[in-house]
C-alpha cells in the first residue's frame, strides 16, 4: 500500500489508486479453473440455465396436462420420471419448473444482496450513528431464524412466488450488510481513500468508484452461496403451501404433493427433491470454489 | 536405553544428514549432507543466512518434519545411537525428555488455551509419570529457575497474559523441565527486543553450565555466537561450509562466506540478515542451485574449479573443517590469496 | 468477563424492542382489516366488531403496542382466535417439544460433525477425507423436508429386503409421525440435524487444519506428546473455538428448520403450530409463537457469545 500513497504524493494531480483487480481476476480465474468441484458446479449451473430457457420446448408433455387414468405411474419409457396424482408427467414438470427455481434464487439474492450491500457500505463508510442504527436494525432481523422471518413476511404479504422472493430477499439482507460493512471498513482504512477524500472527491464517487470495486469478491462469494440457501428456503415455503400456487410446477410444491403418496408412489416426492439437491449442490460447489479462489491464502 | 551406555564423546553427531521437500515438480534439498558434532556439555552455534536450512536441520534431529519434508539420508547419532533407527514411540520418549527444543516465536509457540502450568506439567506427566499436584509443584520450581517473578501466580496464567520475554522463559522452563541432555534452541531471541535478548541468552548459558547439557544454538547473530558458543558451524544452502571452535573462527575465519558474514556484523548487534550487503548477490533458489560450490556465484575468489566442482568438507589437523577449494591442493587461483583482505573489494558492486 | 456479560445483555435490549415491534406490527402490516381477515370474509359485521374490540384494535397504535408488550412481559400473549385459549397455553407443551427436537438435533449434529471434521482434517486429502466432504456437501445441499420424506419412505414405510438377509424382512424400523417414543424421535432428529452436522463437519475440518499448522502444536510434539493427544487435547480445544459460534448459529437455524421438519413428521411443536395458525389466519398465535422462538434464539446467541468470549481468551476486550 505504501507504494500507492507514494504515487499520490508524487503526482498530486493524477490520482491512480492501486488497481490490483485485473491481475487478481486473472489469478482467481486460474485458481477456479483448477478447482474441479467448482468447475462441475459452474457447468451444472450453465446447464440448468440452458434447460430453464429451452427445456420447456422439448418436454414430452405439457406441464399441466392431466391424465387421471395414468396417475401415479412409476417411471417408464413413456413417463421417464413417472406421473403424479393428476397423471401429469413429472419429468416435464420438473423441466418447466427449472426457471421458477432459478428465478427465485437469482432475484431474491439480487434484491436482498443489493439492499444489503447498500446498507453495509453506508454503515461502514459513514460509521458513527448511522452505522450503529443500521446495524442494530440488522441485528433485529437476525434475531429471527431466517426461514421464520421469511415465513412471517409471506404471512403478511400473502402466499405467492413473488412474495416468496421478497421474503427470502429480506431475510438475506442482514448477512450481506454485515459482510459488506466489514469489508468496507477494511478498505476505508487504506490510505488512498483518505487521500481521495482530502482531495475533495465526493462520497458517492469514493463509494462507487473506489470502495465497491474493492469489496466485490466477498459479495460474489456470498451471493453464490446465498442463492443455494435462498432456493432451499423458497422451496420450503412452497412446500408448506405458502409459496407457489397450484398448478405451478414449482419443485417444493411438487414435493409437497408427493408426500401423500409416499406409500405407493414415492417417486412423486423423490424426483423434485433430487432436482432441488442438484441445483443447490451446484451453487454450493461454485460458491466454495469462488471462496477458495478469492482467498489469497490458498495457493494457485 | 536400558543397555549400558555406549561410550561417546559427542552428545550429538550428524553425519551427512539429508532432508528434502518433495514438491510437485522438484526436490528441494533443504539440508544437503550436513555433518557436525556437539561434544558433551558444549554449545554449538549454527549460523547462516535465512533459508540455509538451520531450522530444518534442527527439526530433522527431533524428527518433527511436516509433509512434504522427509529425511532422505545420513545419520543422527544421539548418545551414540542413530535416531533414524528409532521407532516413533521411542522418539516420543526422547522428545522433551532427553532432547528439548525452543522455538523462534515465543508468541505463538505456547498453546493459548492451556495455562502455563498445564503446559509445563505435561512434560513431567509424560516422561516422569508425576501426578497433577507434583507436576504443578515442579512447574513452579522451573518457573522460579528461569527467573519468572511470583511463579505461584504465573503458573495459573494463560500465555496471553505474559510478555514475549516471559513466554520465552516459559518455553525454556518447559524445555528444561526434564533435564534434557541436549537443548536445541532455534533462534530463541530473534523475536524479542534487544535487552531481553541478552537476558535470555545469559539464562540459557547459565542453565547450560549448571545442568551440563549440550546446546545447539541456531542464530543469525555472530555476536551471540562470540559470547555464547564453544563451537560454530556455518551453513550455506543446506551445507556446512565451515566448522571450528569459536575462538579460531573469530581469529581466523577461512571460508569466504564466513568472512563475509563477519564483515557484515553491524555495529548495533542487529541480525545479519538485513545487512548482508557486504556479500553481493543473494542466496540461490533451490531450482537454480549451482552445480559447483554453492557460494561460487557470490564469492569474490571463485574460479573455474569452484564453479564446476563442489568442494568436500575437509578436516584439518586441529579438527577444524572447511569446505572451500582455496585450502585444497587443487586450488587453481592465486596461491597467495588472502580472504580477509580481499572481501573489502566486494562492496564495490554495491 | 463480568463486564462483558453485562454489556452484552444491555446490547440485546434494543434488539428485543425491535423484535417486539416487528412481531406486533405483523398484524397491522397485513393488507386489509385484520379483524375482517380473522373473522373470515363473509362474517357478519358484529362479529368483526367483536374481534376488533377483543384485540383492542380500536386503540391508537402506540397504545396497542404498549399494551401488547405489557401483557407479553407478564406472559400474556393474547388469545387464540381458533380455540379461544391463551396463546401461552397453546404454546405451552409445544415449546418443549420444539426445544427437545432442536436440542437433540444439535447434539447429533455436534457429535457427528466433530468426529467427521476431525477425521477429515487428520487424514487430509485421503480417500476418507474426500468422501466425507462430498457427503457433507450433499448434507448441506438437501432440503430437510425432502430428506424427511425420504427417511420416512426408507425407514418408516420401509423397504423390503431380499430374502437372503437373515432375521429382518424390511426396514420399517421407525415411526413416520408423532413425537415422544424413541421410534418417533429418530427420524425428525436426523432430518433436522443433517445439514447442521455437515456444516459443523466442514467448519471443524478447516478449523482443525488451521490449528494443526500452528507453532504450539509443534511445541506439543517436541514435548513428546502422543499424536492422539496432540490432536484431541491440544488441537481440538483450539479448533473448537470458532466451531462454538457455528453451533450457536446452527441452533437458531434448527429452530427455523423445525417448522418444516415438524410439518413433515406431524410433530406437534411450535413449528407446526405456526403453520397451522397461518393457515387458519390465527394471528395472535402466529405472533406469539414467532416472538417466543425469536426470544429463544436471542437467548441462545447471547449464551454462545459469552461462551465464545470465555473460550477465546486471546481476544482482548475491545
Ligand atoms: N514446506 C516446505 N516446502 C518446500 N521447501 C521448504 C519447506 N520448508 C522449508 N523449505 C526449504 O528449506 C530451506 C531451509 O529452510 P529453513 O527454515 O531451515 O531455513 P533457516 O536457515 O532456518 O532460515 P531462517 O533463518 O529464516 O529461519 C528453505 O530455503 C526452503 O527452500
Ligand atoms: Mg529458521
Amino acid at each position: 500500500m505504501s507504494q500507492s500513497t507514494e504515487h499520490i504524493e508524487n503526482t498530486r494531480t493524477v490520482i491512480k489508486p492501486p488497481n490490483p483487480r485485473f491481475k487478481n481476476w486473472k489469478i482467481v480465474y486460474r485458481k477456479l479453473k483448477k478447482n474441479k468441484s467448482a468447475m462441475v458446479g459452474g457447468f451444472l449451473i450453465l446447464f440448468l440455465i440452458i434447460v430453464a430457457i429451452i427445456g420447456p420446448y422439448f418436454t414430452p408433455y405439457a406441464p399441466s396436462t392431466q391424465d387421471i387414468l395414468n396417475k401415479l405411474q412409476s417411471p417408464s419409457a413413456d413417463h421417464w420420471l413417472g406421473t403424479d396424482n393428476f397423471g401429469r408427467d413429472i419429468f416435464s414438470r420438473i423441466i418447466h419448473g427449472t426457471h421458477l427455481t432459478l428465478i427465485v434464487g437469482f432475484f431474491s439474492v439480487l434484491l436482498g444482496g443489493a439492499a444489503g450491500v447498500l446498507i453495509g457500505i453506508t454503515a461502514g463508510y459513514y460509521g458513527g450513528r448511522i452505522d450503529s442504527i443500521l446495524m442494530r436494525l440488522m441485528d433485529i432481523l437476525l434475531a429471527f431464524p431466517s426461514i421464520l422471518l421469511a415465513l412471517a413476511i409471506v404471512t403478511v404479504l400473502g402466499g405467492s412466488l413473488q412474495n416468496v422472493i421478497i421474503a427470502v430477499a429480506i431475510s438475506s439482507v442482514p448477512v450481506f450488510a454485515r459482510i459488506v460493512r466489514g469489508s468496507t471498513l477494511s478498505v476505508k482504512k487504506l490510505e488512498y481513500i483518505d487521500a481521495m477524500r482530502a482531495l475533495g472527491a465526493s462520497d458517492a464517487r469514493i463509494i462507487f468508484k473506489h470502495i465497491f470495486p474493492n469489496i466485490t469478491s466477498p459479495i460474489i462469494v456470498q451471493a453464490t452461496l446465498n442463492i443455494a440457501t435462498a432456493i432451499l428456503s423458497a422451496s420450503g415455503l412452497s412446500f408448506l403451501g405458502l409459496g407457489a400456487q397450484p398448478p405451478q410446477p414449482e419443485w417444493g410444491a411438487m414435493l409437497s404433493d408427493g408426500r401423500n403418496f409416499l406409500y405407493n408412489a414415492p417417486h412423486v416426492a423423490l424426483f423434485p427433491g433430487l432436482a432441488i439437491v442438484l441445483v443447490v449442490l451446484a451453487f454450493n460447489m461454485l460458491g466454495d470454489g469462488l471462496r477458495d479462489a478469492f482467498d489469497p491464502k490458498t495457493k494457485e | 536405553m536400558t543397555s549400558a551406555p555406549n561410550s561417546y564423546e559427542n552428545i550429538l553427531e550428524l553425519n551427512d544428514l539429508q532432508t528434502s521437500f518433495f514438491t510437485k515438480d522438484l526436490e528441494v534439498k533443504a539440508v544437503d549432507g550436513v555433518s557436525f558434532a556437539i561434544p558433551k556439555g558444549k554449545i554449538l552455534g549454527v549460523v547462516g543466512e535465512s533459508g540455509s536450512g538451520k531450522s530444518i536441520t534442527s527439526l530433522s534431529i527431533l524428527r518433527l518434519l511436516k509433509e512434504p519434508g522427509k529425511i532422505v539420508g545420513g545419520e543422527i547419532k544421539f548418545k551414540g545411537e542413530n535416531l533414524l533407527d528409532k521407532s516413533e514411540a521411542n522418539m516420543r520418549k526422547i522428545r522433551g525428555n532427553e532432547i528439548s527444543m525452543i522455538f523462534q516465536e515465543p508468541m505463538t509457540s505456547l498453546n493459548p488455551t492451556f495455562t502455563v502450568g498445564q503446559q509445563i506439567s505435561e512434560a513431567y506427566k509424560i516422561h516422569q509419570g508425576l501426578n497433577k499436584k507434583q507436576a504443578k509443584q515442579r512447574s513452579v520450581d522451573m518457573l522460579k529457575l528461569v527467573g519468572i517473578p511470583s511463579p505461584e501466580k504465573r503458573v495459573n496464567q494463560y500465555p496471553h497474559e505474559l510478555s514475549g520475554g516471559m513466554r520465552q522463559r516459559v518455553m525454556i522452563a518447559m524445555a528444561l523441565a526434564c533435564n534434557p541432555e541436549l537443548l536445541i534452541a532455534d533462534e530463541p531471541t530473534t523475536a524479542l527486543d534487544v535487552t531481553i535478548q541478552a537476558q535470555i541468552l545469559d539464562l540459557i548459558k547459565d542453565l547450560q553450565e549448571r545442568l551440563g547439557m549440550g546446546v545447539l544454538l541456531i542464530t543469525h547473530d555472530l555476536g551471540v555466537v562470540a559470547e555464547t558458543c564453544d563451537y560454530v558451524a556455518v551453513m550455506y544452502c543446506g551445507k556446512v561450509v565451515e566448522y571450528t571452535d569459536t575462538k579460531t573462527l573469530f581469529k581466523d575465519a577461512k571460508h569466504p562466506y564466513t568472512v563475509g558474514l563477519m564483515k557484515s556484523i553491524p555495529q548495533h548487534d542487529q541480525d545479519i540478515e538485513g545487512d548482508l550487503a557486504v556479500i553481493r548477490g543473494s542466496v540461490p533458489s533451490p531450482a537454480e542451485m549451482p552445480k559447483g560450490c554453492r557460494f561460487a556465484p557470490r564469492c569474490p575468489f571463485a574460479t573455474e574449479l569452484c564453479r564446476e566442482k563442489l568442494p568436500d568438507l575437509v578436516t584439518d589437523e586441529e579438527g577444524n573443517q572447511i569446505r572451500c577449494w582455496i585450502y585444497s591442493d587443487e586450488w587453481d587461483g592465486d596461491p597467495e590469496v588472502n580472504v580477509h583482505a580481499e572481501t573489502e573489494r566486494t562492496t564495490e558492486s554495491y | 468477563m463480568f463486564k462483558f456479560i453485562i454489556r452484552r445483555i444491555i446490547q440485546t435490549i434494543p434488539v428485543l424492542i425491535g423484535v417486539s415491534i416487528l412481531v406486533f406490527s405483523m398484524m397491522h402490516l397485513v393488507p386489509g382489516d385484520p379483524a375482517q381477515i380473522m373473522a373470515g370474509e363473509s362474517a357478519p359485521k358484529e362479529q368483526v366488531e367483536n374481534i376488533r374490540e377483543r384485540l383492542g384494535l380500536n386503540d391508537p397504535l402506540p397504545v396497542q403496542y404498549f399494551n401488547y408488550v405489557k401483557d407479553a412481559v407478564q406472559g400474556d400473549l393474547g388469545n387464540s382466535m381458533r380455540s379461544g385459549r391463551d396463546v401461552t397455553t397453546e404454546i405451552g407443551a409445544r415449546f418443549w417439544v420444539t426445544l427437545e427436537l432442536a436440542i437433540y438435533s444439535t447434539v447429533l449434529a455436534v457429535f457427528v460433525g466433530l468426529i467427521v471434521g476431525v477425521i477429515s482434517a487428520t487424514k487430509r486429502y485421503s480417500f476418507a477425507d474426500t468422501s466425507l466432504m462430498i457427503i457433507a456437501l450433499f448434507g448441506l445441499s438437501m432440503p430437510n423436508f425432502w430428506l424427511g420424506l425420504m427417511l420416512i419412505q426408507w425407514f418408516a414405510i420401509g423397504i423390503d429386503l431380499p430374502s437372503w438377509v437373515p432375521f429382518i424382512n424390511d426396514t420399517s424400523w421407525f415411526k413416520p409421525s408423532g413425537w415422544g417414543s424413541f421410534a418417533q424421535v429418530v427420524l425428525p432428529v436426523v432430518t433436522l440435524g443433517t445439514a447442521s452436522a455437515a456444516i459443523i463437519a466442514r467448519m471443524t475440518r478447516s478449523s482443525m487444519l488451521d490449528v494443526i499448522d500452528q507453532d504450539y502444536i509443534r511445541t506439543a510434539r517436541a514435548k513428546g506428546v502422543k499424536e492422539r493427544v496432540v490432536i484431541y487435547r491440544h488441537a481440538l480445544k483450539n479448533a473448537l473455538i470458532p466451531v462454538v459460534t457455528v453451533v450457536g448459529l446452527q441452533f437458531g437455524g434448527l429452530l427455523g428448520g423445525a417448522v418444516l421438519t415438524e410439518s413433515v413428521f406431524a410433530v406437534n411443536g411450535m413449528g407446526k403450530l405456526i403453520i397451522d395458525s397461518i393457515r387458519a389466519r390465527d394471528f395472535p398465535v402466529v405472533q406469539g409463537t414467532i416472538l417466543v422462538v425469536a426470544l429463544l434464539f436471542i437467548f441462545v446467541n447471547l449464551a454462545v457469545d459469552i461462551t465464545y468470549r470465555y473460550l477465546n481468551k486471546r481476544i482482548d476486550l475491545d
